[in-house]
């Protein structure tokens, strides 16, 4: 093969090589399916398991039988249980989806945000965004405010979430990028002062808003309604909607502002969009189930590690992974101990800090450190 | 109509005047190298080109249109740029790199040719073989030869490359300008800014001298490529020689064979 002008002399084997690179290409694509399924085939068995475990057990078969009733197709058993049918529709199935739609709130946040910050640290827990929202939301708790009556906490932890991520995004960067150092700084010191409004409304409240928002810094999906459902579907599907149609865009924000601008992005706007895309999804996310620690930093994350760093995927993998890792993890949390229903959020904590320890460390083995 | 042009350029940057009323036209087909010492102002003037820092004073005109009147997707269209250093945030690999060179023809027609652009784009710059492995952990010459390949696949009539060359090998560093070369013969305006005064000499239409902020010479390299001006913009020694019709830059060494032991050359030039 003679070298065009202006190119270089090809190596014999640049034709398989090209040809390996299609063919990979084309490989990634069913990759991407395969993941996708994989996880949408766990999220339904999750769910039937979630809603079938429990004080009361309920077969997989008969959950399936319920719903595929209540869709109108006589298929299946029915819960055998006297009380199996209103124990799944009025207790279980709430708690379930709403375990679904936080866990995938929680992950999409945080791989948004860490796209906005270029940056694998960040995520609405560790920099203080979902602490805010949780300070607002304590506000609604403690002055009894209810202008939009079951809407009130999840609007007022949308503004608080907005207010900390915008003030987040001010204070850490600098230059056009920001430094793991500010940003991890930054976060701390948005949960000091976060820490130390909800523990002024604490000194403030009553009884019932104290015990409100101690469940509310745990964390926990018990006790949940459909009205809950009904206030954070619309959210967390309006913030998941409005994250994949960034994926685009945030995957040429990696190759930072100025590159960025040169392939055509406007940046600014972009991260404008992305701040509120965040903070409606933690609003979606704290609203009623408190703060729930570190989802959003390990789906994302494990999920790069699988399938790689393209927005396209890693968006509606980490939707789907949060999903399925919390409505596990909240199965756990209530069946864990007999007649306990221990608090999600110390789980994920639990299972997410040494997570985080191991990031640090494997980090600082491939970067020198973050100094 | 020019390509690009910039009238009177003036950019204070922290207080520091970094340009003073510079003026620069590049025509389709012609290949321009920016050189001058250290903080000459090269990348700034670069910088400004791009629409990445807006003068203090004076307009740039990208198409015969103000470049503040494009959107950042339109002007993407018209010129592309490689960076003196490109990081990146996540391990995208080669190919999705250099993919992203296409997104300015996203939902176009042209976006049918994506695969066969960025295949052409990494043959032309040797990193086809590498289409699979992660950004980050290439070498620097590696990376910007992927930019270069991204900048390529953006397929665009202004073409402004800030020191391409330096992390490279000789052989690639030759190679990206033969294909900078080809691109202006097919019609593109380059302008590359460029440490390394032989290769500008080999490889540019015309050559631009900087320096503290002002254009201090500028023509054909033959012609502004002399021994006095280069010795007095780098203040050091500078021999111009001439191989192959080429001028090649020599900087005088305080070491030479008459003076082995090193001694005053440097500071009697400078007299």
């Amino acid at each position: 093969m003679s070298a065009a002008p202006g190119t270089l002399p090809e190596a014999p084997d640049a034709r398989q090589r090209e040809a390996g690179t299609r063919g990979s290409w084309r490989t990634s694509l069913t990759n991407r399916v395969g993941l996708i399924s994989t996880l949408a085939v766990l999220l339904v068995v999750a769910v039937v398991l979630g809603a079938g475990q429990g004080q009361m057990q309920i077969p997989a078969s008969e959950v399936l039988g319920s719903v595929l009733h209540r869709l109108g197709l006589d298929v299946g058993p029915l819960p055998s249980h006297p009380r199996g049918e209103g124990t799944l529709w009025d207790v279980r199935f709430p708690r379930v989806v709403l375990a679904v739609l936080v866990g995938a709130s929680l992950a999409t946040a945080g791989a948004v945000m860490q796209g906005v910050f270029g940056n694998p640290l960040a995520e609405p827990g560790v920099v203080g965004v979902a602490s805010g929202a949780s300070v607002a939301a304590g506000a609604v708790l403690v002055f009894h405010i209810s202008f939009l009556g079951s809407w009130t906490i999840a609007f007022a932890a949308f503004l608080g979430g907005l207010a900390a991520t915008t003030l987040v995004y001010l204070l850490s960067r600098a230059g056009g990028r920001t430094e793991v150092v500010t940003l991890v700084l930054t976060g701390v010191a948005m949960n000091a002062m976060t820490s130390a409004a909800l523990a002024f409304l604490m000194f403030l409240g009553d009884q019932q808003a104290r015990e409100e928002i101690v469940f509310w810094t745990l964390g926990s999906l018990n006790g949940t309604r459909w009205e809950a459902v009904a206030v954070v579907a619309p959210l967390a599907a309006v913030g998941i909607v409005a994250a994949l149609l960034l994926a685009r865009s945030l995957d040429l924000l990696a190759l930072g502002d100025r590159a960025a601008f040169h392939v055509g992005l406007d940046v600014e706007r972009l991260r404008m969009l992305a701040i509120v895309v965040v903070a409606v999804l933690t609003a979606a996310a704290v609203a009623f189930a408190g703060t729930i620690a570190f989802v959003g930093l390990v789906v994302p994350h494990l999920v790069r590690m699988i399938a790689g760093p393209g927005h396209r995927l890693l968006i509606p993998a980490s939707a789907l992974g949060g999903a399925v890792l919390l409505t596990f993890a909240d199965l756990w949390a209530r069946t864990a101990i007999d007649n306990a229903d221990l608090p999600i959020g110390m789980l994920t904590a639990l299972v997410g800090g040494p997570f985080f320890f191991w990031l640090i460390r494997r980090s600082r083995r491939s970067a020198g450190g973050w100094a | 109509m020019s390509a690009i042009e910039a009238r009177g350029i003036e950019v204070v940057l922290g207080g520091n005047q970094v340009l003073r009323g510079v003026d620069l036209a590049v025509e389709p087909g012609e290949l321009v190298a920016l050189v001058g010492p250290n903080g000459a102002g090269k990348s700034t003037l670069l910088s400004v080109l791009s629409g990445d820092v807006a003068a203090t004073a004076g307009s740039v005109d990208l198409d015969g249109r103000p470049l503040a009147s494009y959107s950042a997707r339109a002007a993407a269209r018209q010129r592309a740029v490689q960076l003196q250093h490109q990081g990146l945030a996540f391990g995208f690999r080669v190919h999705d790199v250099v993919m992203m060179g296409r997104s300015p023809w996203y939902r176009t027609p042209r976006s049918a040719d994506d695969e066969d652009v960025v295949a052409d784009a990494m043959r032309r710059t040797d990193v086809g073989h590498m289409a699979e492995r992660s950004f980050p952990t290439l070498s620097g010459g590696e990376q910007a030869r992927t930019s270069f390949a991204r900048a390529l696949a953006q397929q665009t009539p202004v073409l402004l490359l800030d020191e391409p060359t330096a992390a490279m090998d000789i052989r690639h560093q030759e190679a990206v300008l033969e294909v900078a070369r080809t691109l202006a013969r097919e019609g593109v305006a380059v302008v590359v800014v460029l440490h390394d005064l032989s290769l500008a000499a080999a490889y540019a239409d015309r050559i631009c001298v900087l320096s503290s902020g002002t254009v201090r010479a500028e023509g054909p390299p033959a012609e502004v490529l002399t021994s006095s001006l280069l010795t007095d913009v780098y203040q050091h020694p500078v021999e111009v020689l001439v191989h192959d019709g080429y001028p090649v830059v020599v900087p005088v060494r305080r070491r030479s064979p008459e003076n082995p032991v090193g001694g005053p050359v440097v500071e009697e030039a400078l007299r």
